[in-house]
């Protein structure tokens, strides 16, 4: 059986402002003290700002991660100029990357009005139902997200806002994945986002894939959603290679819609700072996996890792079933991997709320893992960080963070001939949802061809 | 510190009282450390939570401290911490938890 290759990855962002009041915290915030939005307005940063802001460069592929070792912090007040793509434009301000495009809000509401089957969205109406949710640009308004069926509590104009802005954006990354491509060659679309589709009576129903199969012409497609909060992605990936191996599938889309309940999450740490409110992108994501073509890097199904319910809880016991077991397995060290892929939140991110910086921690804890091994002095870690980690780069959207962000400058390097193997990781925090006090994980091997 | 958390351990300072009572913490870096610290001691610093304005008075020691990893058979340290130990910035926590200690006992 052919192994199952990385054949295109695509990323997008979509810079929505007008959207951070609508983020699970900011609306709590200001629900709780309305004097709060007009602080967050005075934070919001420009389109220009985001599109220059270098993680949001690096995420769409015009700098290489480890460019921002080079770029002094903070990021924000740094301007990414970027050799391979100087910010063309489609004509409305996108930047395009090389394996990705930051767009405008404008350019967001349109992808909205496209998603929206039901005309949920209701633009420049004057007559509109109670609880209906404004939409603005610029601070002036544009529209009106109504609820779906009536009295419908998993179906108000916020959580249909929330499930329509992750297909808008799945379908952006998925088009962009198959440029080039017949759409009508896909047999299956895995959805990774985290939205609960669905009504009163199966709230969660899910199956935005095939909703996003739809709007991309895969009309020979059918697909299912991967549940598994933030690792949700790297499940589907190794499902994906799976079934593509088995010769059940050929082509296989994996996808991921940004989240809108993650708008401004962090927002009171950046107001603490005087920052501008860097939560305030949608992002996308979308890989296209089939039969190995002799050139795009492979994922090596012979050592998954995988966090099982008796592995224990501690973060010795995560790393351990994660990194350790499938590099035992393969008979590799731990200095065999070029690059691990963590979970990449942008540290400028999180360290104003007291989150510290995510990669760094999870770098340490590979080197100390292969310090424990014995594969490595105890003076060596921070050399093995640096050389074998990479700076955080991508948006805090939950599982857009969880290593597949680095896929597409993994899978150019490994095409280059630059990078020989690696490793993606990822991980849940399943007991966010009160079913269990467990977490999970889940890594793969990427190996050039 | 998590609202369940809070609620938590006031429901077990309610059914056990404060004799004999430590709290051990997990925390990764010395802010997180702190605010754990000072919810259990002095109240919830944010205000947000069941502990809000209620000093507890719990001495308060991080599992990485040399005073609880003594308690702790060698084996387990190494199953369970010694990676931590390793990543972490021990120092740092530690000092951080001390002070918090030593100002509920001045």
């Amino acid at each position: 059986m052919p192994r199952a290759a990385l054949l295109n990855t695509a990323y997008c962002l979509f810079q929505v402002p007008d959207l951070v009041r609508y983020g699970s915290k900011p609306l709590r915030e200001i629900r709780r003290e309305p004097s709060r939005l007009a602080a967050i307005a005075a934070h919001l940063r420009p389109f220009e700002a985001a599109v220059a802001y270098p993680p949001n460069q690096v995420f769409v592929g015009n700098l290489p991660p480890d460019a921002l070792n080079d770029i002094p912090r903070p990021w924000w007040r740094q301007r990414a100029t970027p050799a391979s793509s100087p910010h063309p434009s489609l004509g409305d301000g996108t930047c395009e990357g090389a394996f990705g495009r930051i767009l405008p809000q404008p350019a967001f509401y349109e992808r909205l009005r496209e998603a929206d089957v039901f005309e949920l969205v209701r633009w420049g109406e004057a007559d509109l139902p109670d609880e209906s949710l404004p939409l603005f640009d610029h601070g002036a308004p544009v529209g009106a997200v109504v609820h779906g069926y009536p009295g419908d509590d998993s179906q108000t104009a916020q959580l249909m806002l929330e499930n329509l802005a992750c297909k808008a954006t799945a379908v952006e990354a998925a088009r962009l994945c198959l440029e080039g491509r017949d759409p009508s060659e896909i047999d299956y679309v895995l959805n990774t986002g985290e939205e609960a589709i669905g009504d009163r009576y199966q709230r969660g129903g899910g199956n935005l894939a095939k909703a996003v199969a739809e709007a991309c012409g895969c009309g020979n497609a059918t697909g299912a959603d991967v549940k598994a909060f933030c690792c949700a992605p790297a499940h589907a990936l190794v499902m994906a290679a799976a079934t593509i191996e088995a010769g059940l599938y050929r082509y296989v889309l994996v996808v991921g819609g940004g989240s809108l309940a993650k708008l401004g999450m962090k927002f009171e740490g950046h107001l603490k700072h005087d920052l501008p409110i860097l939560e305030d992108v949608l992002a996308g994501m979308a890989f296209l996996l089939g039969p190995a073509d002799g050139h795009s890097p492979t994922i090596n199904l012979a050592s998954i890792g995988r966090h099982p319910v008796s592995a224990g809880g501690t973060p010795q016991a995560v790393y351990t079933a994660l990194i350790a077991q499938p590099l035992s397995k393969l008979g590799l060290r731990f200095e065999d991997v070029d690059k691990y892929a963590v979970e990449l939140h942008d540290p400028e991110v999180t360290e104003p709320q007291g989150s510290g910086n995510v990669p760094l921690t999870n770098y340490r804890a590979i080197a100390a893992l292969a310090v424990l091994a014995g594969q490595l002095p105890q003076d060596g870690m921070a050399d093995f960080v640096r050389r074998h980690g990479m700076p955080g780069f991508a948006p805090t959207q939950g599982h857009i963070p969880s290593g597949v962000p680095f896929l597409g400058h993994a899978r150019a390097a490994m095409l280059a001939g630059r990078m020989q193997r690696s490793m993606i990781v990822a991980k849940g925090s399943l007991f966010l949802g009160k079913m269990t006090q467990l977490s999970d994980g889940m890594s793969f091997m990427l190996e050039a061809s | 510190m998590d609202l369940d958390d809070q609620a938590s351990i006031q429901e077990v300072v309610d059914r056990v009282g404060h004799d004999g009572l430590v709290v051990i913490l997990g925390s990764p870096n010395a802010e997180a450390a702190e605010l754990y610290a000072a919810t259990v001691t002095s109240g919830d610093p944010t205000f947000a939570g069941p502990l809000a304005g209620i000093p507890l008075g719990l001495p308060v020691y991080h599992v990485l401290e040399p005073e609880v990893v003594e308690h702790l058979s060698p084996q387990s340290y190494d199953a369970k911490l010694h990676m931590a130990a390793l990543t972490l910035d021990v120092d740092d926590i530690v000092a951080t938890v001390r002070r918090i200690r030593s100002e509920l006992t001045a």
